[in-house]
């Protein structure tokens, strides 16, 4: 569905517009720590929320992609621990009348997958950017970001396809 | 993320359209499309609209996600707007005659108003396409065929009627064809699909039962209505003179009656192992590979009268070289294309044509062609899907009892 979209645009280099969160619980000993949460969007409707305080990215795929596919019925994640190049196929999702590959949006080791999906794959449909996380990868080179659309950026890209 | 499969009910369309099915093909071949006398009808009903078999039909209404739609048909009602096929009339003397030279069903022994599932063959017995067949009378017959096919189909008819005419065979009399272009067909279809049309009509629906037909009185119409569908499903297929198909469609979907389109049909017809022509039927597929031995009448064994019939006596005699079965895959569902191993080996036994997740079965289900002696049920097999090895058995289908009305 969206294999054609994938090379049809490139993001300009977007600015960082990150997101301040407040710091670490005050119990913390890091309680002047700044964690920047940066939301980034690929071509290919997959979203990464990197945590600069983690160097986690957690991956996702975007609202507007579970609306097009309609009812997830099996997500296929990567093994913890192997290792993705940005652009990797790490995963697939299928609802009853696709199925979707899931590539890498950025570089690094998976760290963790979201073991609910095996039993729960609807969480993509109900919560795809939060609860229906697909895996969270240890992030090699935060510069790849830059490389990716932020919010408005995506929606134009979207909105045009 | 990219689409490497996606439905194969594109797949159908015209040969020339074939390949993925992809929301950037949907906005801009949109123009192009053919629209049935219901495309109104659809958009005002929220549809979402896509490419299919050269029509813009709709693939989902409103908010209403596949396997609702398709539970929907399952436990209550639903209506599909099948009017993108080809409903033809045939009509002459030796018309019974003609259409068992182009089919190799037994027609002459059908009742008048009974239907059959049949298969136009081309000379080497593969299959053209599939349709129904309703006989009227011996000399008026009834026939629905894909809107996909109609590029192939209409010509074929037309020579071969034209050959037909000009020969002794119609001494008798000659035959001729109606296209019915422009009616609307409608597909009513679920348990409760005979309540629902009960309402509006005086005519005893007990006595109409699966495969056969009737002129029905609807709401001061009086249309064509067959029972049986294409879901597993109880219902109705009825022909909509042109002028009345909105006012018809109104009527036929009110509460509990829900919209239904092309994503629900799809799940619903494999769950119930019916074909769909350009994924699991082709015209190198003979009805013996098919398992559509049984749409082949015995008398017409015997004698060997239609076109095809060398090629199909030989797979009935020597065994088909492959054989189509369904299969249920553990893990990923396996979609058309994957290719089918024996275990542990390299050795590939054949392709799947139709796969889906069953909402019905909460199983991967699929279609596939197998080489003969691997088509028995129970036999373990494996699937390839994103070059990983998934296990599967063949399953005998229907995967779904199909619950037609009987009587």
């Amino acid at each position: 569905m969206f294999g054609l979209l994938r090379s049809a645009s490139r993001p300009g280099l977007a600015v960082l517009r990150a997101t301040r969160t407040t710091a670490a619980p005050l119990a913390s000993s890091r309680v002047f720590a700044r964690t920047i949460v940066t939301k980034r969007f690929t071509t290919d409707h997959e979203a990464v929320i990197y945590d600069s305080d983690t160097k986690l990215g957690t991956v996702t795929i975007t609202d507007y992609a579970q609306s097009s596919l309609g009812d997830v019925v099996f997500v296929e994640l990567p093994t913890v621990g192997t290792a993705v190049k940005q652009g990797d196929q790490i995963g697939a999702v299928e609802s009853v009348k696709a199925a979707s590959d899931i590539y890498a949006p950025i570089s690094g080791t998976v760290e963790s997958i979201n073991e609910e999906l095996s039993s729960q794959p609807g969480l993509l449909n109900k919560s795809p950017e939060q609860d229906g996380w697909l895996c969270k990868i240890k992030v090699a080179d935060e510069a790849e970001l830059d490389a990716l659309m932020d919010a408005e950026g995506y929606k134009a890209h979207y909105e045009q396809s | 993320m990219s689409t490497t499969l996606v439905s194969t009910l594109s797949r159908a369309a015209a040969a020339s359209a074939r390949g993925s099915w992809r929301i950037r093909c949907m906005a801009t071949a949109a123009g192009e499309l053919k629209k049935t006398g219901l495309y109104d009808f659809h958009v005002e009903n929220g549809a979402k609209m896509v490419p299919f078999a050269g029509y813009s039909m709709p693939l989902s209404y409103g908010s209403v996600g596949a396997i609702a739609s398709h539970n929907h048909v399952r436990d209550s009602v639903g209506l599909f707007d099948v009017g993108h096929m080809m409903q033809t009339n045939f009509r002459g003397a030796t018309a019974t005659q003609f259409l068992e030279w182009l089919t190799p069903s037994s027609l002459s022994s059908l009742e008048p108003f009974a239907s059959t599932l049949s298969v136009l063959l081309n000379e080497r017995g593969g299959i053209i396409d599939d349709t129904v067949i309703t006989k009227h009378t011996a000399s008026a017959f009834y026939v629905v065929t894909n809107a996909g096919r109609r590029d192939r189909d209409l010509p074929w008819f037309e020579a071969k009627l034209a050959e037909w005419n000009a020969s002794p065979r119609a001494a008798a009399g000659t035959v001729t064809l109606e296209v019915l272009d422009g009616w609307g067909l409608l597909a009513l279809q679920g348990p409760r699909a005979a309540e629902y049309l009960q309402g509006l009509t005086p005519f005893d629906l007990r006595t109409l039962t699966f495969g056969h037909s009737a002129f029905v009185p609807v709401d001061g119409r009086r249309l064509h209505v067959a029972r049986g569908g294409y879901t597993g499903e109880d219902g109705f297929e009825i022909s909509i003179p042109p002028a009345d198909t909105g006012a018809v469609a109104r009527l036929l979907s009110r509460n509990p009656v829900q919209l239904t389109g092309l994503g629900a049909r799809d799940s619903l017809r494999l769950e119930a192992g019916m074909c769909l022509y350009g994924s699991d039927l082709d015209e190198d597929t003979t009805p013996v590979e098919a398992g559509l031995t049984w749409v082949i009448g015995k008398d017409r064994r015997e004698t060997g009268d239609f076109i095809g019939a060398e090629g199909v006596l030989k797979h009935l005699k020597d065994g088909p070289p492959r054989r189509r079965v369904g299969l249920i895959v553990e893990g990923a569902p396996a979609r058309q294309g994957a290719k089918i191993f024996s275990p542990g080996s390299d050795e590939q036994l054949g392709t799947v044509t139709s796969g889906q997740p069953s909402p019905t079965l909460g199983k991967n289900i699929a279609m596939a062609y197998v080489q003969n002696g691997w088509h028995k049920k129970g036999t373990e097999v494996e699937v390839d899907v994103r070059n990983k090895r998934r296990k599967a058995v063949l399953t005998p289908m229907p995967f779904y009892k199909p619950r037609f009305f009987r009587g």
